[in-house]
């Protein structure tokens, strides 16, 4: 059991009920979808869910206010925080989907930017879709109990290239490779590029892991 | 490496689960809820579900079934059925489709396509093809569950959605459907190498080995099939299992 508040993120565009049901099953008591920043204000821990458009979902968490409420909580070294697909890449400095003016400026949790997939060969399709592994990288604890190079569920079409690589939690084997999660090594804030939440039994320990930060 | 997905397809009819051959004569095969929990307790890799009597009757997708669905599907689900608008879009998304498939309206109105990608991203947007071959085997793209055609070569209508920004092409031939006899491996082959986005062979899966075949003949990402799952002993971990011992990259 997690006790305490999980706040799941709800910014409009996203498949929030998945996220909201997989917590449930794996242990949180209290779980909460809000776009009312006083939820993430008062928050224990502090999910950001997937799906939609970099600059569309930037721009809500802007203008409801949202924006300030994460940034706020996360730099305190108490709250957890969790963003899966697209809720990782908003953790990055900037990102250039849905803009045609340059970058489009994020949350800035963890130093680095996102970009398009680069396609290598005719194999490789972008969208990025389907089940893929995971390496793991460094000590971050968020894939303990978890098989190495386990499979999870990607469906995505741009990645977050780290500026720190520190941060780096997993990496995936796909053009040319990328960062396919994070962690910060002096908080507890998290990103996973796959969605845990429809990753099944490896998504599950995942999302264990993170609630038992 | 990414692994190929066996996808079952579960199409919806007014109150339950249908199985049909060449999108008619359509048989009951039980209820949506059951079937998603066994393939829920199965862990496959992902399901289509696809509601084919609300284009035809104009009605707009079943958003509360699905939200009941979705509450007990803890794998990526694609949606479709009835989605015209930018609104039906957001509301599936919101009660858990994780991708959204689009045929007829997509014919309709092609900046549907383009909207779409622009606000939920190009990945969640998958567009559904329904090929019939007339004339002299000549393949052609029909909408409205099969009934009509569009006048559209399916190859030059797969560029175009991936154009406007499609994610994910889910290619179905409705004679093949639900006869059993093999994928259309040459429908199948010149689609997936006139695009590159993923493509999704469908109609007319009726052992593993037809999944083999469409998987090393063409470029296919991923295959869907649902008589040999509603009326065989078949199942996708058996398929996965004869896909590996032939080479295939799956999940296993």
């Amino acid at each position: 059991m997690a006790a305490g508040l999980t706040v799941v993120v709800d910014y409009g565009l996203c498949n929030i009920d998945s996220m909201i049901r997989a917590l449930e099953e794996c242990g949180a008591t209290q779980v909460e979808r809000t776009r009312d920043p006083r939820q993430v204000d008062r928050a224990d821990r502090i999910v950001l869910p997937g799906v939609g458009n970099f600059a569309a979902a930037m721009r809500n968490l802007k203008d409801w206010g949202l924006l300030t409420s994460i940034k706020a909580r996360s730099a305190s070294r108490e709250v957890p925080f969790l963003g899966a697909c697209l809720g990782m890449q908003l953790m990055a400095t900037s990102g250039e989907e849905g803009s045609t003016a340059g970058p489009i400026e994020g949350l800035g949790l963890v130093d680095g930017e996102v970009v398009k997939l680069q396609q290598q060969n005719a194999d490789e399709r972008i969208p990025h879709i389907g089940w893929n592994e995971v390496a793991r990288k460094g000590h971050s604890g968020l894939f303990d109990g978890i098989p190495e190079a386990g499979d999870f569920y990607f469906v995505h079409s741009y990645h977050m290239k780290l500026r720190t690589e520190s941060a780096e939690a997993g990496r995936t084997p796909v053009c040319g490779g990328f960062t396919s999660a994070i962690a910060l090594t002096d908080k507890p804030i998290f990103g996973t590029q796959f969605h845990p939440e429809k990753s099944q039994k490896n998504g599950f320990q995942l999302l264990r892991n993170f609630l038992a930060v | 490496m990414l692994k190929a997905r066996i996808i079952p397809t579960l199409l919806f009819k007014d109150v339950g689960l249908v199985k049909g051959v060449s999108f008619d004569s359509w048989r009951r095969v039980g209820a949506a809820m059951q079937s998603v929990r066994v393939y829920n307790l199965r862990e496959v890799d992902e399901l289509v579900f696809l509601d084919i009597a609300a284009t035809p009757s104009g009605q707009r997708p079943n958003f509360h079934e699905i939200d009941d669905l979705a509450d007990n599907c803890f794998m990526p689900m694609t949606v479709g059925g009835g989605v015209k608008t930018i609104e039906d879009i957001r509301d599936l998304l919101a009660v858990g489709a994780d991708k959204v498939a689009i045929n007829t309206a997509a014919i309709d109105t092609p900046e549907l396509i383009r909207d779409g990608a622009r606000e939920f991203g190009s990945q969640c947007i998958v567009i559904s093809i329904d090929v019939r071959r007339g004339e002299g085997g000549k393949p052609e793209t029909a909408t409205h569950c099969g009934r009509q055609l569009a006048g559209r070569d399916p190859v030059e209508w797969a560029k175009q959605v991936e154009h406007l920004g499609a994610g994910e092409i889910l290619l179905t031939s409705v004679e093949r459907d639900g006869a059993m006899q093999g994928y259309d491996i040459d429908l199948v082959r010149d689609v997936t190498a006139a695009v590159n986005i993923p493509v999704i062979a469908s109609g007319g899966c009726g052992n593993y080995a037809h999944m083999a075949e469409v998987l090393t003949q063409t470029r296919a990402s991923a295959v869907a099939a649902a008589s040999i799952f509603h009326f065989t002993e078949q199942t996708p971990r058996e398929a996965k299992k004869f896909l590996a011992a032939n080479g295939i990259r799956v999940r296993l």
